[in-house]
């Protein structure tokens, strides 16, 4: 008998307790982001998609070969004796014409291996991370201006909004 | 309504030579008008306002988008989308029952509206039976809660409806003898002679019941028991999502499932009008009386209710049943009976 008294008082109290705390949370401001109007300040050297500065690039293959998944396709061929030399903006000369040079951002897994080795810092990491497409085929950015397979997209560096306050 | 039919009577010119029929039909149907537009918005409000304070109390902002101004028109723009959705009836399913059972949810929450006091003479019609119509009509939502779980041939709409019948029917008991120790005193059914015993008293609020020692916990028996009857949470295992899917309205898209939320809405609305009717004054108020203080309180009532879903977990079906038979079911009998022992002193 005392004890069912007693469990109808301990449950009314809990009730209202849990009720304290409610509504002190109703006046809590909201943590939530609205996104598309505030986006978060992005940490420093943030890993996105990745941007390769095609008249730099000098056609090494080191990223080729640093990718752990195979998603850097390049091909190069060589300039002939008879061409004007061409240097990148580091005074690298570029000897190597590169055809193609596509990385399949579907399969990247953005683990930044491809940036370090690059001798001519033209492959670089960017903070753009809206770049969601409604076709895979998409994800292939074709970097090589000079012969693309497809009209080549676009890969541009998109200043991060002011992330409002 | 025989405010309006008088009000009628003495400003349009002409209005008592009418057919007398005609006379008595044109405010019956202007406050069955009033009464729908109620019904009608009184859900789009709600809804917001619920889902603002659910993601207030979860630190969410809830809808931000549609209408600009913080998702105003977001229930209208569901409603919208409700409307146009397709309207599918289960192959299997008993396809009279299934399209009248929404109506009769919603038929028993309407039917309500009838007997609130929403003003010294604002009320479509003061039955001097008027608590015991409530309780008596507004079961008629069970009926329909069955006939939605029962045609819609789906094992958990069948295990809601038949949740939903075991506890509406066994909240129903506590929540009359809740009713019952506000009547014994007043010795009347009729709600605005109930209203009219809580006029006056300390301050203009000393005589509301919820300020007597007897109805002060009647009421608390009240409002629990009637969270039940309108399946709120903590009390809503009749469409436990978790695990009935949705329970009585698993089955149902589209307009028909509208109903049942609006139903649902109403009978919230219905059950804190007539426990404020009963226990808070109903339209009397020391600063200004009439519809709005009405109005107030039983949209502060909503609120609460709104304020124990996001508190509380649900309750298992034993413990309901142990709320409602073990604690609920004897505290209103002794209520009851004191009640009787303090009219006849
Ligand atoms: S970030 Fe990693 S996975 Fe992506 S292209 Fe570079 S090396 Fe390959
Ligand atoms: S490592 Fe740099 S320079 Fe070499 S092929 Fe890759 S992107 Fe071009």
């Amino acid at each position: 008998m005392k004890e069912y008294f007693r469990d109808i008082f301990q449950s009314i109290w809990t009730v209202l307790l849990g009720m304290k705390i409610t509504w002190k949370h109703l006046f809590t401001r909201a943590c939530t982001m609205q996104y598309p109007d505030q986006r978060w300040v992005l940490p420093e050297r943030s890993r996105m998609r990745l941007f390769n500065k095609i008249e730099d690039c000098i056609g090494c293959g080191q990223c080729v070969r640093a990718c752990p998944v195979d998603c850097i396709y390049m091909t190069t061929e060589k300039r002939t004796k008879d061409e004007a030399p061409v240097f990148a903006s580091d005074g690298t000369p570029i000897k190597l014409r590169v055809t193609q040079f596509d990385i399949d951002m579907s399969l990247c897994c953005y683990c930044n291996l491809c940036t370090y080795p690059c001798p001519t810092h033209c492959l670089v990491m960017t903070p753009e991370y809206e770049f969601a497409v409604y076709s895979k085929q998409d994800f292939l950015y074709r970097f090589a201006k000079d012969k693309p397979v497809a009209p080549p997209k676009p890969a541009h560096h998109t200043p991060v909004p002011e992330p409002a306050k | 309504m025989e405010a309006l039919l008088k009000l009628l009577s003495d400003n349009v010119a002409g209005y008592g030579s009418l057919a007398s029929p005609l006379q008595y039909l044109l405010p019956m149907v202007l406050a069955s008008l009033c009464c729908i537009a109620l019904v009608a918005l009184f859900p789009i409000v709600a809804v917001y306002a619920e889902r603002k304070v659910a993601a207030h109390m979860q630190d969410r902002l809830g809808p931000m988008r549609v209408g600009g101004w913080h998702g105003w028109a977001q229930t209208i723009a569901d409603g919208i989308k409700l409307l146009l959705k397709e309207d599918i009836i289960p192959s299997e399913a008993d396809r009279v029952l299934f399209k009248l059972a929404p109506l009769v949810v919603f038929a028993g929450g309407f039917a309500s509206l009838v007997v609130l006091p929403f003003g010294a003479s604002v009320i479509v019609s003061d039955l001097n039976i008027g608590v015991l119509y409530v309780v008596a009509i507004s079961s008629l939502g069970v009926v329909g809660i069955i006939m939605a779980g029962w045609a819609s041939n789906n094992k958990y709409a069948l295990f809601g409806g038949m949740r939903a019948a075991a506890q509406i029917v066994s909240y129903e008991i506590p929540a009359v003898m809740a009713i019952l120790t506000v009547v014994i005193p007043v010795g009347s059914l009729s709600t605005q002679e109930i209203v009219r015993a809580q006029e006056g008293g300390w301050l203009g609020i000393g005589n509301w019941f919820i300020f007597k020692p007897v109805t002060a916990v009647a009421f608390l028996v009240y409002y629990l028991a009637s969270l039940a009857e309108v399946n709120r949470t903590p009390f809503d295992i009749p469409e436990a999502e978790s695990e009935l899917v949705a329970g009585y309205h698993t089955e149902y898209s589209g307009m028909r499932f509208a109903f049942f939320m609006l139903a649902e809405y109403v009978n919230m609305f219905v059950v804190s009008a007539i426990g404020a009717t009963l226990f808070l004054g109903g339209w009397n108020s020391p600063v200004f009386g009439g519809p709005v203080a009405f109005m107030l309180k039983s949209v502060a009532l909503v609120f609460v209710q709104f304020w124990l879903r996001w508190t509380l977990p649900r309750l298992r079906v034993d413990q309901l049943m142990y709320v409602s038979w073990k604690v609920l079911l004897p505290a209103s009998f002794v209520l009851v009976i004191l009640a009787g022992a303090l009219a006849v002193r």
